[in-house]
């Protein structure tokens, strides 16, 4: 019942702030829900036994993404430039979208009522990763089962460091 | 247990305010917010199904989506600075060279 | 040695083909950044190699008794399509081991040569690779075990020819020329396709051993089914091998380099129609009819061309017109059914031809370019050694015992005369006295007499270097030996050659299904008679260039009719441009400018502008901003998600 209790009102968090997002004019303040609709996706994941993932959800994704998105929302002074923006020129753009994005909720919808989980049962249920640990089933994972992948990731992130500076730092003639 | 349609709902309900956002908005980096608002919808339905598995796979999936995201945020802000440094905007409309 | 690699050297024989394309390959792909020297070399190396590995291949064949001389190497199913395979092989028999000795020993003779000749040619390497692939293209033709793969270096040779006319391609005439070749060289090998589909449809292979095995069993002699094979094969050897009425590219193809005329256009590719022939003897022999056609082209093209090699001034055409007319007597001597003795002649005639074309060449290579030989005259004292190497080239072609020419040459005319008739007897011998003629008409104006040089010219001439003068006297030797190899009484190659053509190359053999033995008598008469008739041109010559040298310009000025014709080659160009060539150009053109321009342009265009207009209204769905598209996608996806949900 507690549980019941906490999902509705983080789910009622997540949806405002997501709302929020889209709908702040100002890109700090979008930054801002942005936050806080990961703190509160954190708070789920916990009550999916899912600790780990909580943890770098709220450490990396709400901490070091945001803090990206925040300085590059600073340095630019955005502020500025998107109060230039003036009247949105595709003129049923807004208006399609909110019908589509309504569609495509009311699509998802039927599909998860209409279908049935399927697929067989793992080993590990609550009780049994409570006795291991979570954080030590997903390293043991990531440097056993996963571990061609993990090193495909790191090689990812190293590409995408190397890009991210190439792009930042190449002077742009106009 | 709370039932798996409630956080798949929740799921698609966050999806959906990503995707519109992603449509309505002009500012770039609002765009890029709204990705990440897809993204981590994503990451909910993968740990739900992880929980109702009972299997660990949905979970490192998230992780290796994290990663993604990341590298995403990391090139796509980059490119964002760039082009404001030779167009002074970050406003998707004006950045239409796609129709010469 | 053998034991190293595997059983004999005849497993070796893939290196022969390899070595000259593994030349080409890296002569063409990197010659242009190596020094000219390496390029050479490997050029020559490539070549002399490919010539060593053939000497092992041939003193293995030898070992083996007469009836087991043949070898077939097949290295992988080249077309397998229903009941059609093609195999990509390669046969090593006592005809096509003559062939590539031929080709590699004459064909490394000349690359030496080249060097020489062509240095400091801009496209040094660009030749090089040319020469290397024309070898390989060269043994491919002669090795091939089927008439698919004979097409394929039947066409290389064709390629690479084109290549080495037009090799000066900034001259306009050099660029023609070799479209010229091609041009004329497509008719014979249309004809030989077709030959090679009715093989195909009338065997069911196109094995040159299956074809041969089956053919006297499937085909009654004298079928019109192997009269039409035989002679659109036949056609195929005309265009390759300069026979009326497509000899007129030979003369052009002088355009080239003199090396590349004394390989390709003298040596070696030119007689691969009489090698064809002589393969497919077994084909020949079942249409008496094909074979009257054959000897009747041949003798007739080899005193038509031997005529025209009277009036002409430069010295390149001269030989060149007397190519033609030798060919012309292999093919008589194929005509009357001695094969061998085709064989015989091409090998004598690769060689003296070879050296009397590089023997041109060193002397144009003295003179910087100069070819017309009212412009020669006593280069004798200026030019020693190939004057010497000349002398005994002319006196081969003519016919002067013991000279190669005089035994082949012979030997063709008593076979004419054994197993035709009067009538190709006549043609050869007038054309042998003709040749005798011509030939030392050339060299007296070039060699003999007063120089009518230019001064400055006169004060360059200069003997070639060694490394071309080497291959002329190697050459001069073999042609003074080459005739011993068919001396009538050892008559090496006919009992070598004889497995391939069944024994159809003994003299006086089989004829009516009798056989009767020429008489000791005949023999040397004949050789007394033909002697006789190349001093009798030879003195003809020596009277009217070295003599009296005003007598020819009045005898032209006396008949000048026939002279005029004589000169222009019988206007034989002039009649085909005007009855081919023009005509095909008119009716292009009004199928260029009416049915392409108007009609399929029209059309085309038609389609385009059509599409245009609607592209006008789709134009609009592209706004250019990235929104829109999204919108698009997101459109997409629920589409996709709603058939899902429907309709799985």
């Amino acid at each position: 019942m507690l549980e019941s209790l906490l999902f509705i009102i983080m789910g009622l968090i997540v949806i405002t702030c997501a709302i929020g997002v889209v709908f702040q004019k100002n890109p700090i303040y979008s930054a801002v829900f942005l936050i806080q609709t990961m703190v509160s996706l954190a708070v789920l994941y916990i009550l999916l036994h899912a600790q780990f993932v909580a943890a770098v959800q709220v450490m990396v994704y709400a901490g070091a993404v945001m803090v990206l998105f925040v300085f590059v929302i600073m340095l630019l002074n955005v502020q500025r430039a998107d109060q230039e923006l003036g009247k949105d020129r595709l003129i049923f753009q807004k208006v399609s979208a909110i019908f589509l994005g309504l569609l495509l909720f009311a699509v998802i919808g039927i599909v998860t009522v209409r279908s049935v989980l399927q697929g067989t049962k793992g080993e590990y249920t609550p009780e049994h990763m409570n006795e291991i640990g979570n954080t030590q089933l997903v390293g043991k994972l990531l440097f056993t089962d996963y571990v061609f992948p993990f090193e495909i990731a790191s090689i990812l992130l190293f590409a995408a460091i190397i890009g991210a500076i190439i792009l930042a730092k190449k002077e742009l003639k106009e | 247990m709370i039932p798996l349609t409630w956080y798949l709902i929740l799921s698609g309900a966050l999806f959906t305010i990503g995707a519109t956002g992603v449509l309505i908005r002009r500012n770039a980096l609002v765009i890029l917010m709204c990705i990440e608002l897809m993204l981590n919808a994503v990451n909910l339905a993968f740990v739900t199904f992880s929980r109702h598995h009972d299997s660990m796979d949905g979970q490192i999936f998230v992780f290796f989506i994290m990663t993604v995201a990341a590298a995403e945020a990391a090139v796509g802000l980059a490119i964002i600075v760039a082009v404001f440094k030779n167009k002074a905007t970050v406003n998707v409309d004006k950045i239409n060279l796609m129709k010469w | 040695m053998p034991g190293l690699f595997g059983e004999s050297f005849l497993d070796l024989i893939g290196l022969v083909l390899l070595f000259p394309l593994a030349g080409a390959i890296v002569n063409g792909l990197c010659g242009k950044k190596l020094s000219p020297s390496i390029v050479g070399f490997i050029g020559c190396a490539t070549v002399g190699l490919a010539f060593l590995i053939s000497i092992l291949v041939f003193l293995d064949l030898l070992k083996l008794s007469p009836e087991h001389r043949l070898f077939e190497k097949e290295f992988f199913t080249w077309i397998g399509s229903g009941s059609f395979t093609a195999v990509a092989g390669l046969q090593v028999d006592p005809l096509s081991t003559v062939m590539i000795l031929v080709v590699t020993g004459v064909g490394f003779l000349i690359h030496v040569y080249s060097i020489g000749y062509m240095h400091g040619d801009e496209g040094f390497y660009r030749y090089f690779t040319y020469l290397n692939l024309f070898t390989f293209s060269m043994l491919l033709l002669v090795l091939a075990n089927n008439f698919l793969l004979m097409f394929i270096g039947w066409e290389g040779v064709g390629l690479c020819s084109y290549l080495l006319i037009g090799y000066w391609f900034e001259k306009k005439s050099a660029s023609s020329a070799g479209k010229k070749a091609f041009i004329v060289n497509r008719i014979g090998d249309f004809g030989f396709i077709l030959a090679i589909l009715l093989i195909f449809v009338t065997f069911n292979t196109v094995d040159f051993t299956e074809v041969f095995h089956s053919a006297p069993k499937q085909l009654t002699t004298g079928s019109l089914v192997a009269t039409v094979i035989t002679l659109l094969l036949f056609l195929g050897a005309t265009g390759k091998s300069a026979q009326i009425p497509l000899y007129t590219w030979l003369p052009d193809a002088m355009e080239g380099p003199t090396p590349v005329s004394a390989l390709i256009h003298a040596a070696t590719m030119v007689t691969a129609g009489v090698y064809m022939v002589v393969r497919c003897n077994v084909l020949f022999v079942m249409s008496p009819f094909s074979l009257t056609i054959v000897a009747v082209i041949g003798g007739a093209t080899a005193l038509f061309a031997a005529t025209i090699g009277l009036a002409q001034n430069d010295i390149k055409r001269v030989l060149a017109y007397s190519t033609v007319s030798q060919i012309g007597y292999m093919f008589l001597a194929c005509g009357v059914g001695a094969f061998v003795t085709g064989i015989f002649h091409l090998i004598t005639h690769a060689f003296f031809k070879a050296l009397l074309f590089l023997g041109s060449g060193s002397v144009i290579h003295a003179l910087g370019g100069e070819q017309d030989m009212r412009k020669m005259g006593g280069l004798k004292k200026y030019l020693p050694t190939t004057y010497k190497t000349f002398l005994i080239g002319t006196l081969a072609i003519a016919g002067i015992p013991p000279f190669a020419g005089f035994f082949s040459k012979d030997e063709i005319l008593l076979e004419a005369y054994t197993k035709g008739n009067l009538l190709f007897w006549g043609l050869g011998a007038f054309a042998a006295l003709l040749t005798a003629f011509y030939m030392f008409r050339l060299l007296f104006m070039t060699f003999h007499g007063k120089s009518r040089m230019d001064k400055h010219v006169e004060e360059h001439v200069h003997e070639s270097p060694m490394n071309m003068l080497l291959p002329l006297m190697i050459l001069a030797f073999l042609s003074v030996v080459g005739g011993f190899l068919g001396f009538p009484a050892a008559s090496a190659i006919n009992n070598f050659l004889a497995p391939v053509v069944g024994g159809r190359g003994h003299i006086g053999m089989v004829n009516g299904g009798e056989t009767h033995h020429v008489s000791q008598n005949l023999m040397f008469s004949m050789m007394g008679l033909s002697t006789g008739i190349a001093i009798v041109g030879i003195m003809l010559a020596y009277i009217l260039y070295c003599k009296k040298p005003d007598l020819p310009a009045q005898i032209a000025g006396r008949f000048k009719f026939v002279y005029n014709i004589l000169l222009n080659k019988y206007y034989v160009d002039e009649i085909y441009d005007a009855t081919i060539v023009n005509p095909t150009i008119k009716s292009s053109f009004f199928l260029w400018r009416w049915i392409d321009v108007r009609i399929i342009d029209g059309f085309v265009n038609g389609v385009a502008r059509f599409v245009e207009l609607k592209s006008e209204v789709l134009r609009l769905f592209q706004t250019g901003f990235v929104r829109n598209y999204a919108l698009s996608m997101l459109l997409g996806g629920i589409i996709i998600i709603i058939c899902a949900l429907f309709f799985l």
